[in-house]
């Protein structure tokens, strides 16, 4: 496979074409997304005349741009003008937005080629990408597993070398989890790094957009052009965006790394006891992280101490309550964001004899089971009667997992911790909505702080299934995460690619 | 959580269901709300509600327009139009 | 009002604010155009849009805020959730529970202090037109047609406190609140055409008791005698259920041209409206140095107005015409500038009843005012040229002078009048002798042939002049 490196600087410098990239990754869609069903749409002929646009510019001695000719994958949550835009939903199937996506213009206007839409748990509500009304994604290390949700679609994509790039939306880990899932790397940005505008929302305060690849290198490069003020989203941040990239080669000499007692046990050697042990580490370890997980959290810590860094472990207890706090300020926000699928505008009718049978009808037909469930929990949070109980309460919750963040930054530059408690698990496996959504364990935390977090894969676990460990660092603290994440990627064991990336026949140009 | 709340709260989120599917909801709800009893013997009070992850203040547009959407491609993706107007069947309950 | 009761009154009124663009969305904040071509993916509601708040219309909403004496607060906007097919999000953006105004007064002349809760900002929503349906209304609708080019506009919700004890204290209130909005820009106010909407939440109370009853929200009061028709007839209906041992329930009416109110059948879920923060939207807190700029960019305001009004010998009811058409500061800029107090207020009440008057310069008022005082205009060519200065005024080519020339109303030479007066005496010899026999009446006559002669060109004042002139001779 060939990062989006190499093809952006290719096309740029002429020795490669747009088109012939696009036909080669197009080829390995065509050829194994029966399989994996990454993609709902593929827009190949858009591709096409987009792709050879890029050919055109390049020949005539025009900068495409930094993702020049570069295939990306976007998640079916974000919006594309004239392009289904489902949200892998019975309520919009077919619905075409009269407009694109902030960062899908970005992307556009940085030269990269849209080459379709991918599968997600209905309306991102999920993680594994079995709650999608189009039939689930398949993990390309093992098509019996999921591939992590929600936004699975687009890490199964990456993984299975159908696009160097896809973008995915993390709202309490569904850019992350799925990529610790396939072993590829999977960045939530700060919250309001990166525009919202033209994602389709799920819970506001927590819906953040960031990129997957198969790389650090490349996943920093596509977060440059995502990143940026955008005065359409009153949440976007007006921050400079740094130089990511240059972040990547930085050593991690002198950071200190924190590892998180409540998301990491001590292992069977009682190993990343090197360095100081600021604070108070006696955090309870949480239940149902596995054994092979922790162990290479660890191991990932070592690595860093060997690099230079110093670790230590620190508790962050607001983490124990976070996953319930998440699940009833995340429902809230999404029963008021998805009141607007009522059949009047866009997307589904059922008939009715009056508007409101035509609404309650509509959204029984529409929506999946997931999405009643987390809508009207979320109904049920904010009513009379309940919302200090529940609503009010989770947001308190919200400002302790901040403050103790912020008591951990105060000693530590990043924090380690499992990306997700397991590695990829078998269809059904998780049916319960508990179980399910306890794989939100280790990622929730940062969507309540909307610090910036990452996973970079580092090993594998069971069934030689890949693990990622994640970092986390402080508001707008992307270039030490990054810094980190490249120091772990140098020291991480070689990953096996997925059984279907390795049958996949290299027949273009350039690899 | 009892079956006749999760009927109310079906009602308030307009969402039609059968008698089984508030059983189901019922349980699915309850294993649900039984761990957020986990925050009950949590102490809170003095700490204050977050609503925002960053503490953005005062962000606003000027009041200068921009060219607005094409009602012809909105209202092709509309269930039904007439006349430049979305249609809906009848509203009851509330006055003209 | 039946003896033994009295009135209680509190008015929620909501006013369009007069921004160029929406709430939360740059579409344009016009009406009339073609349904759904004022729209953006904002206002409809569109998958994936997001709001951005219009800095006008907050300035505009402190500016009235400041007017009516209220504190200038931090504030959030909330979600307040409910179905309705013109609301695109199905959701409505208000400010709840933290309003950017509050705790304010408002002075109504003639009347009492009356006290402003809060006035907060809010969108607005759509317009559903229901089909079918006898006279328009709901029920036997066959369906309905949703624009939502009235989605979004920005409104400022005024809600006062239950100080108001009279139909006629009502309206005054709502009479000043308008003159106020006017004077600051803020909207056009307009109750007939839905820019202004009074909702009144009416109860009564035995007279001298400060208890707060049972109230009743009244809707639906197109124009100020609907507002004091209902006012009068609720609290006899609330009386009357009193009297007959009843008690009324706390519901929302709706006011009837039939004159009556009568009780809207209540939405099961209208009391839970499950309001919570807005996420999309910050927090606003305008800081002192950004409340200081509008309050000094804000016009003089009406009560003052009426006061400066007042001193240059202006009656209370004209002064109120004035202020009330938005022409006080013309008015007492031309006066200050020099001109004749009495004819440039004649002129505001009896001739500016016109659209484009509240545009007229003060030099340009000043002016006309001048000429006609010094005698180059007569009364009836004065009110024609001012016709034309309000069509020109938003021009601001009103120039009198030009306009008077356009006309041909030269003034007319001294010694050319003169000849034409004791032309009209020769004319009328029985007359005359009446005129200097002391009957002051017969002027007409010669004023009334000098007029003929000139095509109503002279200035009548002055012919009278020369008879009196003529006659001591
Ligand atoms: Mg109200
Ligand atoms: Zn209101």
């Amino acid at each position: 496979m060939t990062s989006a490196h190499v093809i952006a600087s290719e096309v740029r410098a002429g020795t490669r074409r747009a088109t012939d990239v696009l036909e080669d990754f197009l080829g390995r869609v065509a050829t194994h997304d029966g399989d994996v069903h990454a993609f709902n749409t593929v827009t190949a002929e858009q591709a096409r005349a987009a792709a050879a646009a890029i050919d055109a510019a390049a020949e005539g001695g025009r900068d495409p741009g930094p993702l020049a000719g570069v295939p990306v994958a976007f998640k079916d949550n974000l919006c594309t003008r004239g392009v289904a835009t489902t949200c892998s939903s019975r309520m919009l199937e077919g619905w075409q937005p009269p407009y694109d996506a902030t960062v899908v213009q970005a992307m556009t206007a940085a030269g990269a080629v849209m080459i379709g839409k991918t599968n997600l748990d209905e309306f991102a509500m999920g993680s594994s990408t079995e709650h999608s009304a189009f039939g689930p994604t398949r993990n390309p290390y093992d098509l019996a597993r999921v591939p992590g949700g929600s936004s699975g679609g687009s890490a199964a994509a990456v993984a299975a070398g159908f696009a160097p790039l896809a973008l995915g939306s993390d709202t309490g880990g569904s850019i992350r989890q799925p990529a610790s899932l396939c072993g590829i790397v999977g960045i939530k940005p700060t919250y309001g790094r990166v525009s919202r505008y033209g994602l389709v929302a799920f819970a506001s305060s927590f819906d953040q957009i960031g990129p997957f690849a198969t790389d650090v290198a490349d996943a920093a490069l596509a977060l440059d052009v995502i990143s940026g003020h955008d005065p359409a989203d009153s949440t976007s941040i007006p921050a400079a965006v740094p130089d990511f990239e240059a972040a990547l080669a930085r050593g991690v000499e002198g950071l200190r790394v924190g590892v998180v007692s409540e998301l990491t046990g001590s292992g069977r050697n009682g190993a990343a006891t090197g360095g100081p042990a600021p604070g108070d580490a006696a955090g309870e370890v949480l239940d149902g992280i596995d054994a092979d997980v922790t162990e290479r959290v660890l191991e990932a810590a070592d690595a860093l101490a060997d690099a230079g860094a110093t670790v230590g472990r620190v508790s962050v207890p607001a983490v124990t309550y976070g996953l319930t706090a998440y699940y009833l300020i995340a429902p809230a926000e999404a029963s008021s964001n998805l009141a607007r699928y009522d059949g009047t505008r866009y997307g589904l009718r059922v008939e009715g004899a009056d508007v409101e049978e035509m609404n309650r009808l509509t959204r029984r037909a529409g929506f999946g089971d997931e999405v009643k469930a987390r809508i009207m929990l979320g109904t049920f949070a904010l009513s009379a009667g309940y919302y200090d109980a529940y609503y009010g309460k989770a947001q308190r919750v919200r400002m302790l997992t901040r403050r103790d963040f912020d008591a951990a930054y105060a000693d530590f530059d990043v924090l380690l911790s499992p990306t997700s408690p397991c590695v990829a698990f078998r269809f059904g496996e998780r049916a319960d909505p508990m179980t399910m959504y306890r794989c939100d364990t280790c990622t929730i935390p940062s969507n309540l702080s909307g610090d910036p977090a990452m996973s970079v894969p580092f090993g594998t676990g069971a069934e030689g299934l890949p693990v990622g460990v994640q970092v986390m660092a402080p508001a707008l603290g992307e270039e030490t995460m990054l810094t980190v994440a490249a120091a772990l990627e140098r020291a991480a064991p070689p990953l096996p690619k997925p059984p279907l990336a390795a049958v996949t026949g290299s027949t273009g140009a350039g690899r | 959580m009892s079956t006749d709340q999760v009927a109310h709260v079906a009602r308030l989120a307009r969402i039609e269901l059968t008698s089984d599917e508030i059983e189901h909801y019922t349980g699915h709800l309850g294993r649900v709300l039984e761990h957020a009893r986990q925050l009950e013997d949590l102490d809170l009070d003095d700490v204050p509600p977050l609503a925002h992850p960053y503490p953005l203040r005062n962000v606003f547009r000027d009041d200068v327009e921009s060219s607005p959407v094409d009602r012809d491609e909105v209202l092709s993706q509309a269930p039904a139009a007439s006349g430049g107007q979305f249609e809906v069947p009848p509203v009851l309950g509330a006055e003209a | 009002m039946t003896a033994g009761w009295e009135t209680v009154v509190g008015l929620e009124v909501h006013v369009e604010l007069a921004t160029d663009t929406k709430l939360f969305s740059a579409a344009p904040s016009r009406f009339g155009d073609e349904p759904n071509t004022n729209v953006t993916p904002v206002c409809l509601g569109l998958p994936g849009s997001l709001p951005v708040l219009n800095r006008r219309a907050v300035e505009l909403a402190m500016a009235v805020g400041l007017a009516l004496n209220c504190e200038i607060r931090p504030s959030v906007f909330h979600r307040k959730n409910y179905f309705y097919p013109d609301m695109p999000k199905d959701y409505q953006v208000s400010q709840y529970d933290q309003p950017i105004c509050s705790d304010g007064w408002l002075d109504v002349p003639g009347g009492s202090r009356v006290g402003i809760e809060r006035a907060h900002l809010e969108e607005d929503a759509g317009k559903t037109t229901h089909l079918g349906g006898a006279d328009g209304r709901i029920h036997g609708a066959v369906g309905a047609l949703v624009d939502y080019n009235r989605a979004g506009t920005p409104l400022l919700e005024i809600v006062s406190r239950p100080d108001i004890g009279s139909a006629a204290e009502a309206s005054a209130y709502v009479e000043e609140l308008r003159a106020i909005l006017l004077t600051l820009g803020a909207s056009d106010a307009r109750l007939e055409e839905g820019s202004m909407r009074v909702d009144a939440n009416i109860s009564v109370r035995p007279a001298g008791s400060d208890e707060l009853r049972t109230r009743c929200e009244v809707k639906n009061l197109n124009s100020l005698r609907s507002l004091r028709n209902a006012i009068d007839y609720e609290a006899q209906r609330h009386i009357e259920l009193y009297a007959a041992g009843d008690a009324p329930v706390q519901e929302t009416r709706h006011w009837s041209e039939d004159g009556r109110t009568h009780s809207l059948r209540s939405k099961e879920e209208a009391d839970d409206y499950r309001y919570f923060p807005e996420p999309d939207l910050v927090p606003l807190a305008p800081d002192d140095e950004w409340v200081d700029e509008v309050r000094a960019a804000m016009p003089e305001l009406p009560a003052s107005q009426r006061a400066r009004l007042h001193e240059c010998g202006t009656e209370p009811e004209d002064a109120q015409i004035i202020v009330g058409r938005g022409l006080a500061p013309v008015v007492l800029g031309a006066v200050e500038a020099g001109a004749d107090a009495k004819r440039t207020v004649t002129h505001a009440v009896q001739n500016l009843a016109l659209d484009g008057a509240e545009l007229l310069g003060i030099d340009h008022l000043a002016s006309l005012v001048q000429m006609e005082t010094s005698g180059q205009l007569t009364a009836t060519q004065a009110k024609a040229v001012l016709g034309i200065m309000c069509e020109r005024a938003a021009a601001g080519t009103a120039d009198p002078a030009a306009i008077a020339a356009e006309l041909g109303f030269e003034a007319m030479a001294a010694d050319e009048l003169e000849a034409l007066v004791d032309q009209a005496i020769a004319d009328n010899p029985e007359a005359w002798e009446k005129f200097c026999a002391g009957e002051a009446k017969v002027a007409g006559v010669f004023v009334g042939a000098v007029m003929k002669a000139t095509r109503g060109q002279a200035d009548g004042q002055a012919v009278t002049q020369l008879l009196v002139q003529r006659r001591d001779a």
